[in-house]
């Protein structure tokens, strides 16, 4: 079965905004695409939407994931068909440490339907553990990290690199990065984005969705979009993120005669 | 006089619609008629062969309560009718209660609570033959080599006449509040624990090893003494919801920690919903000393209770932690108080509440220094968590400070499990439950850390019960 991910004349509106404006645009297992916009072109408006967050309403459009139509399904079942979000501002939990939440999380993921919930079906601890060493060996996540609480009193950085933790121990088919490098120094970008490069395979679909293309150094994407005001305008290769490095969004603006919220 | 016919449930006071009500037959070997007065008092002293002192403590402590009106702060107790209640039942046995009569929604409760079989038929009344009876009988005998005395107080009274009338009553007295009348009046069973100096009790002395000693009764009646520099641990209750014929449980808890000593109190109840729980828990800390209460309240149709401390001379120490859990039709007026009345002592309140389908939650704190009390720190902090918008939660702090010198901080927070947290936790493959349960059980860890390991795991299953269907 296809894992890709299609996004078919997409609208997205946010309190009876219109933000995402019949958005086209397919992600395939083992691609990387990068989304650039500037602020307020609906960036977090579109991976909050693929990911099935209540405040953000669909017009219309499909969402085309697994070969199903994504956009009725609650967030969770979206995870549990392998889609997966970074968030840009990752929530605290107090008093729920990282390695209890993303043993539950791995657990609700990997159970297959009708295989009970809750603690019925919860990965053996031991089993939860090594795997869990391993990956957070792999991206250099000292041990320590796996018993604070999630995301509570966490540095940006330290946030992001639970992001990418999750990704790792989560597996999912199709991963979206949202502005993942956003509030952090060259230093954790760096970091962050080795991480995230040691994830990717043939297995592993990255939607990258980006401000800056600096992350872009460490996950060099195939694909590169250009989003204006709710839409795709651009889409090439490596030489639009030169473009914009050069230029800024300026020129693209102009070209499309986009006046700047 | 109607004292030791069969009855039938109706009669007992066990009402049909009560969620965990037991069909079954225990025979009282006596039973008072509903109601409370002087003969009844003199009757139970009577069979308890009690000594005059008592008779005439209960006696007075009745004659306090008949003077006292009803309580009109905390919750609603208008429903509450005080000659609809027997005071005093002594139960035969309670082997005659089959475990094939225990409904199957507690049996399936046990079952998710993963508790241990033999424990299971103490909870729900059956089998005398408990098997913890032989470990409590291992384990009184271990105490009995350090000294310490842990009885029920009935026993205790029996066997250390002396050193129970000492301090009986001292902490708190009949006079106190009506509840602590009633419950001097008509005491029966609850602990008796004596540490004496020095000794450090390694671990914690649980109430349910007790089980054929009246312990789980509606008037218990604990006194603990903590020599100086001595360490003990009380546990009482469990998690499994606790299934009483009788509609109030009012308890007294007296505590006496004597210089440098050290003592932790930990409750966790959930009474079943018609129960009104009404219970006065105080601890006197002299020199150095440290009281902590630990107090999780769930169930119950209406928790009044504020474990307090009175931190009596400099260096004391107080802390409290609770908990509530009230859900629907519940009300959990629960709190804490705190008395400087040395200088130099320091307390920490930390309450959570939580409040789901339409249920209340209240804080009722009071914070007081007396003058001259210099040097004090106190520092209380009351979070809520509100599930849902029919829910409710209150908080009624009283800072009363008679002393310049001191230090007094107040946080409260008022919480709702928020969108965003419950997008992020779906995101990542929870359901709305599970999610809201991980939120729940994180706001709560504060105390669960707290709990000896099998209550803590035993919490975090209740409160995935408790948040069973509470998403539609």
């Amino acid at each position: 079965m296809s894992r890709d991910l299609v996004i078919k004349d997409l609208h997205i509106s946010v309190q009876g905004k219109p933000i995402i404006k019949g958005l086209n645009l397919t992600v395939k297992q083992g691609e990387i695409h990068a989304l650039m916009g500037p602020n307020g072109s609906g960036k977090s408006t579109l991976a909050n939407g693929l990911m099935g967050h209540p405040l953000y309403d669909i017009d219309s459009g499909e969402v085309i994931f697994s070969g199903i139509d994504i956009l009725e399904l609650e967030p969770n079942d979206r995870a549990k068909l392998g889609l997966f979000l970074a968030f840009q501002y990752p929530t605290a939990i107090p008093g729920v440490s990282l390695a209890n939440f993303l043993r539950l999380a791995v657990s609700a993921v990997r159970a297959k339907e009708g295989n009970g919930s809750g603690n019925d079906r919860l990965i053996p601890m031991r089993e939860f553990r090594r795997e869990l060493r391993e990956k957070m060996k792999q991206l250099g996540i000292d041990d320590s990290f796996a018993r604070r609480y999630l995301n509570d009193g966490f540095s940006g950085g330290e946030k992001k690199r639970a992001e990418i933790l999750q990704l790792a121990m989560l597996e999912p088919q199709i991963a979206i990065l949202d502005e993942t490098d956003s509030g952090l120094d060259i230093d954790a970008i760096r970091v962050v984005g080795e991480s995230v490069s040691q994830l990717i395979g043939p297995e592993l679909g990255v939607l990258i969705i980006t401000h800056y293309p600096r992350l872009l150094d460490y996950i060099r994407p195939q694909f590169v979009h250009i989003l204006l005001d709710g839409k795709i305008v651009e889409s090439g290769g490596w030489e639009l993120t030169q473009m914009l490095e050069a230029e800024g969004y300026d020129p693209i603006r102009e070209k499309y005669g986009i006046i700047e919220a | 006089m109607a004292n030791s016919e069969t009855n039938t449930i109706e009669e007992l006071g066990i009402s049909k619609e009560y969620q965990y009500g037991f069909h079954d037959d225990v025979k009282p070997t006596f039973k008072s008629r509903k109601g409370l007065d002087e003969e009844v008092i003199n009757q139970m002293c009577d069979i308890k062969e009690e000594p005059d002192w008592m008779r005439e403590y209960r006696l007075n402590a009745y004659r306090i309560f008949k003077q006292k009106p009803m309580t009109k702060w905390g919750g609603d107790l208008s429903q509450l009718d005080f000659d609809d209640i027997y005071y005093y039942v002594k139960a035969s046995d309670r082997s005659e209660r089959s475990w094939d009569d225990v409904p199957d929604d507690i049996k399936k409760t046990f079952d998710r609570l993963g508790i241990p079989e033999a424990e299971r038929k103490f909870l729900a009344g059956v089998g005398a033959q408990y098997d913890s009876e032989v470990v409590y009988h291992n384990i009184v005998e271990e105490l009995d080599k350090i000294g310490v005395i842990f009885l029920d107080t009935d026993t205790a009274l029996k066997e250390y006449p002396d050193l129970v009338k000492k301090y009986f009553g001292t902490i708190i007295p009949s006079a106190d509040n009506q509840f602590a009348a009633l419950n001097s009046a008509v005491w029966s069973g609850g602990s008796f624990v004596y540490v004496p100096p020095g000794v450090k009790v390694e671990y914690p002395l649980q109430a349910y090893f007790r089980i054929n000693s009246e312990n789980m009764g509606q008037f218990e009646r604990t006194l603990i003494i903590a020599d100086e520099g001595s360490q003990v641990h009380y546990v009482e209750g469990c998690t499994a919801p606790t299934y009483s014929s009788e509609s109030l449980h009012s308890a007294v808890v007296e505590i006496v920690c004597m210089k440098g000593s050290r003592v932790r109190y930990t409750t966790i109840q959930n009474w079943a919903n018609n129960v009104y729980n009404l219970v006065t828990k105080r601890a006197f800390a002299y020199e150095d000393a440290q009281m902590e209460w630990v107090d999780g309240n769930l169930g119950s149709k209406l928790t009044m209770k504020y474990p307090s401390v009175y931190m009596m001379e400099p260096g004391a120490r107080g802390d409290i932690l609770s908990i509530a859990f009230a859900s629907k039709g519940q009300h959990q007026d629960a709190g804490a108080k705190v008395y400087h009345c040395a200088p130099h002592t320091t307390s920490q309140i930390t309450s959570k509440s939580i409040s789901k389908d339409g249920g209340r939650s209240s804080y009722r704190g009071w914070v007081d220094v007396a003058k001259g009390a210099k040097g004090c720190k106190s520092h209380v902090v009351c979070d809520a968590l509100i599930l849902d918008k029919d829910s409710r939660s209150d908080t009624y702090p009283v800072i009363e400070i008679g002393e310049n010198d001191t230090n007094i901080e107040h946080e409260a927070r008022v919480s709702k499990i928020g969108e965003e947290q419950l997008f992020y936790l779906m995101s990542r493959g929870l359901s709305e439950e599970e999610a809201s349960t991980m939120i729940v059980n994180g706001f709560i860890e504060p105390l669960v850390k707290e709990l000896p390991m099998e209550y803590a795991v035993e919490m975090n299953r209740l409160i995935q019960l408790q948040m069973e269907g509470s998403v539609g």
